[in-house]
């Protein structure tokens, strides 16, 4: 069977907005634009709701999940962890970020794995860099690195390289030896 | 059987005398049976040097053995990660002696540009390396010089190197028990 | 732009495609095909022994995950039914997989019954490297994602960049990097389909492209100097124009290499035992691979004709007239005849771009990013502060957060790049398509035998440095 997918009507981000805060007005925080895609920031107990809309609202249509990652902010006292999502509508051509912010003592969030395969592995990989727990994943354990690694390596607090390297003195790259 | 070229021999008419190390060491080398351990880019450069520009079965390489057991010559051509470590020592304890290892490209050598928490700064950490090729990654021309150099190692090596106390000191220096290398572990 | 689009069919539904009320007319409007006479679609009959045991399996499967919650992850051992399973272990360091990667495979006889996979056995923490270098090296580092085909991946990084900072590239550069990503393109699929070959047996059909892509290969070194991992290209343009022996070799290559290339095609396309191994062999079909957010030639041949250059065209591909070829059943022989068909369009777009090369400047005025030239650099104060900050790092960018992607070997490559306004990135995240697809994997290969899983996972193009990162 073949599939084509010709753009329809052409999205606004305004459209997208309002559309979104009809049904979930108050768990949307704030919103911006970034180079053309509507970010927007919702709280973290009803990112399950909201995607689950978008994907299945006619009007809107988030048929795809591009990406699913994590970023630190540890300057940021209670909302150190964002798990950013990017969806994007092919029949109505447009791109839309959201992001969920988490605190550090609980990180977790619900898992969108039925709704997308996809986030299966998006969702392992985050977690096995920042260690924010994703509840109903099937299979929530480290993907890239090393089971039995017992730290989370993306969180800014942890050096790139490996501190019990012994060869390689860090007097010589720039880095004082802590 | 015509003259064995490129030795020192004494030559007379319908015999030749030498020493049987060195018919030993030259047949050795111009048949080595290399298992390509290509992990990442320097894969795809080792791929090319099999290919037919930068011919590698001139040098006696045609046959590639994947089986660690049939195997001579380990080549490491990209990234080891701390995670496939343990992967490649077993590897090269299932090799049979004689064995020699080329460790192609930055990464292999020395973690290359990849100073992180992640990658095995260099394959000599857990297996002992003959021959370093450096380059990232490296012309097919330096592999094949590499593989040169190992064929000079491989010539004049001597046959009984693997009872001398030097070598198994070296691998005891790497944890590696060659009385029961080539076993089942 | 002219873009031969294919009917449009509604496809959001909620159960499996029925493979066998596919209408002829449709598949005659795919160009999977040479335009032969013969172009009687052959290739829908698909006549492998465990079709009808796949098709039980999936509908299985379907019946019982009303949410479309398939899970393979886990391999109960308490399952096996008078010990009739066989645990086999098929990688991390296996001749079939190119690439490290593991899995483990639960196999009556020869039929898989489930697989699981263990990847990561070469992380080497590109996110968190990209976090302490500046913008321009962090190009090396996207070399060595898909590796097979890195000027793709540098461009775009630098289109990121450029995005973000909101800088306009000339026409010319913009050509310029049309025709060396889809240079790159050709070479990737050369590899894809030479291996698959190998996978069958067909151990000529690698020998052959190999030697076209050293063609390739000569002109990557006219423009950057090196072979695989290129680092090609700057922030706001090329290092240099194209040389004349570049013109010489590129039109050389134009005409020899097409021939060339029917030749490998013809030793493979219509050949019986190549067409027997590869039907069938690991199908997908287009609701899933669109679930497990599939991109690129393997959501193609599964029937979705999703192109990052036609949905969101970047650097002047809506000025070039291709087609995008589709498959049908999203098996290994359609995966294998997309992208033989791609590598015709990228020979198409490149004749394209060179035809219209329009005259101008191989560079943006750009000259916080861009290298001033060496004799400015010695007798003007400003080009010396310039070349100073942008060869220690210490280039100002503006704050921000861009998303941007190209259509890479595999599918759509994206760069998440979240700027703080310091010398380094705060966060870049790439998006790698390989590794989003892998998942599927264990779908795919259920029901099959193993050969036809070691050719599944041939002709998915895993690359294990797009896979790891």
């Amino acid at each position: 069977m073949i599939l084509t997918l010709t753009k329809l009507e052409k999205m606004n981000n305004d459209i997208i907005l309002s559309r979104i805060k009809e049904h979930f007005s108050s768990d949307v925080i704030s919103s911006e634009v970034n180079f053309d895609i509507l970010t927007l920031e919702i709280s973290a107990s009803k990112s399950y709701e909201i995607i689950e809309f978008l994907k299945n609202d006619e009007i809107l249509d988030c048929s795809f999940l591009t990406l699913l990652g994590g970023v630190h902010y540890p300057e940021d006292l209670n909302r150190e962890f964002a798990i950013v999502y990017h969806l994007h509508s092919w029949r109505k051509d447009f791109r839309l970020r959201l992001k969920v912010f988490v605190p550090a003592e609980n990180p977790s969030v619900r898992s969108i794995v039925k709704i997308y395969n996809g986030a299966n592995w998006m969702e392992r990989e985050t977690y096995d860099f920042f260690g924010i727990i994703f509840e109903g994943h099937p299979n929530l354990k480290r993907i890239l690195n090393m089971d039995d690694m017992d730290y989370f390596p993306m969180r800014k607090q942890y050096a790139l390289e490996d501190a019990t390297r012994e060869d390689k003195d860090d007097r010589f790259f720039g880095r004082s030896s802590n | 059987m015509g003259k064995i070229e490129d030795l020192e021999v004494i030559n007379g008419e319908g015999y030749q005398l030498t020493t049987l190390d060195k018919a030993i060491g030259l047949a050795r080398a111009n048949s080595v049976w290399p298992l390509p351990f290509a992990t990442s880019c320097c894969g795809i450069e080792f791929m090319a040097t099999m290919g037919s520009m930068y011919d590698m079965s001139r040098f006696g390489m045609e046959r590639l053995s994947f089986s660690p057991r049939q195997a001579d010559l380990l080549i490491v051509a990209g990234t080891i990660s701390k995670k496939l470590g343990p992967v490649l020592k077993q590897v090269y304890e299932q090799m049979s002696e004689p064995k020699w290892v080329l460790s192609v490209g930055a990464c292999a050598s020395s973690g290359g540009i990849f100073d992180t928490y992640s990658v095995l700064q260099g394959i000599d950490r857990i297996i002992p390396v003959d021959v370093y090729v450096p380059g990232c990654p490296p012309r097919p021309e330096q592999i094949i010089d590499g593989v040169m150099n190992i064929h000079k190692l491989v010539k004049n090596e001597s046959s009984r190197r693997r009872y001398s106390d030097e070598y198994r000191h070296l691998m005891d220096t790497y944890d590696i028990d060659i009385d029961k290398t080539g076993e089942n572990e | 732009m002219q873009l031969e689009k294919i009917k449009t069919i509604d496809f959001l539904e909620d159960h499996l495609i029925n493979m066998s009320n596919m209408k002829e007319e449709n598949i005659a409007l795919s160009s999977t095909l040479n335009n032969s006479e013969e172009s009687t679609p052959k290739f829908k009959e698909v006549t492998h022994e465990s079709r009808e045991s796949l098709e039980k399996i999936l509908s299985d499967v379907a019946e019982s995950n009303t949410n479309s919650e398939v899970t393979h992850e886990k391999s109960d051992s308490k399952e096996t039914i008078d010990g009739k399973y066989a645990t086999i272990n098929f990688g991390p360091t296996h001749p079939a997989t190119h690439g490290i990667f593991q899995n483990i495979l639960k196999v009556d006889g020869e039929k898989i019954i489930s697989s699981e996979q263990t990847v990561g056995y070469i992380h080497r923490a590109f996110e968190k490297l990209a976090e302490r270098r500046p913008y321009n090296q962090i190009t090396p580092i996207t070399d060595r994602l898909n590796y097979c085909s890195s000027p793709i991946n540098n461009m775009g990084w630098h289109m990121t960049v450029e995005k973000l900072i909101g800088v306009e590239i000339p026409k010319r550069v913009q050509y310029m990097r049309v025709i060396i990503m889809e240079l790159a393109r050709i070479a990737d699929h050369l590899i894809c389909n030479s291996v698959i070959g190998v996978d069958t047996g067909a151990l000529t059909s690698f020998f052959y492209p190999f030697s076209e892509r050293e063609k390739i290969y000569e002109l990557y070194e006219e423009v950057c100097g090196a072979r695989l991992t290129t680092n090609i290209g700057r922030i706001g343009g090329f290092e240099r124009d194209f040389t004349p022996t570049f013109h010489e070799k590129l039109k050389n290559f134009l005409r020899t290499f097409p021939k060339a290339f029917e030749e490998f095609n013809s030793m493979l396309e219509r050949n019986r035992i190549f067409m027997d191994r590869t039907k069938g062999a690991g199908p997908i079909s287009a609701e899933r691979a669109l679930n497990y957010s599939f991109t690129g030639p393997n959501l193609r041949a599964a029937g979705v004709d999703y192109d990052v250059r036609v949905m969101q065209p970047y650097s002047s591909y809506e000025d070039f007239d291709f087609i995008i070829p589709v498959g049908v059943n999203g098996d290994t022989y359609d995966r294998f005849m997309v992208r033989q068909e791609e590598v015709r369009q990228s020979i198409k777009i490149i004749e394209q771009a060179y035809k219209n090369l329009p005259q101008g400047d191989y560079k943006a005025d750009l000259p916080e990013f861009y290298l001033p030239p060496k004799e400015d650099v010695y007798n003007n104060m400003e080009a010396l502060i310039y070349h100073f900050k942008i060869v220690m790092g210490e280039t100002e960018i503006p704050a921000g957060e861009v998303y941007h992607s190209v259509e890479g070997g595999n599918g759509e490559l994206g760069f998440y790049l979240i700027s703080d306004g310091g010398r380094t990135p705060y966060r870049l995240q790439f998006r790698r398509p390989c590794f989003i697809y892998y998942q599927a994997y264990p779908e795919m290969i259920t029901g099959m035998t193993i050969s036809d899983a070691v050719l599944t996972l041939s002709s998915m193009n895993v690359i294990a440095g797009e896979l790891d990162a």
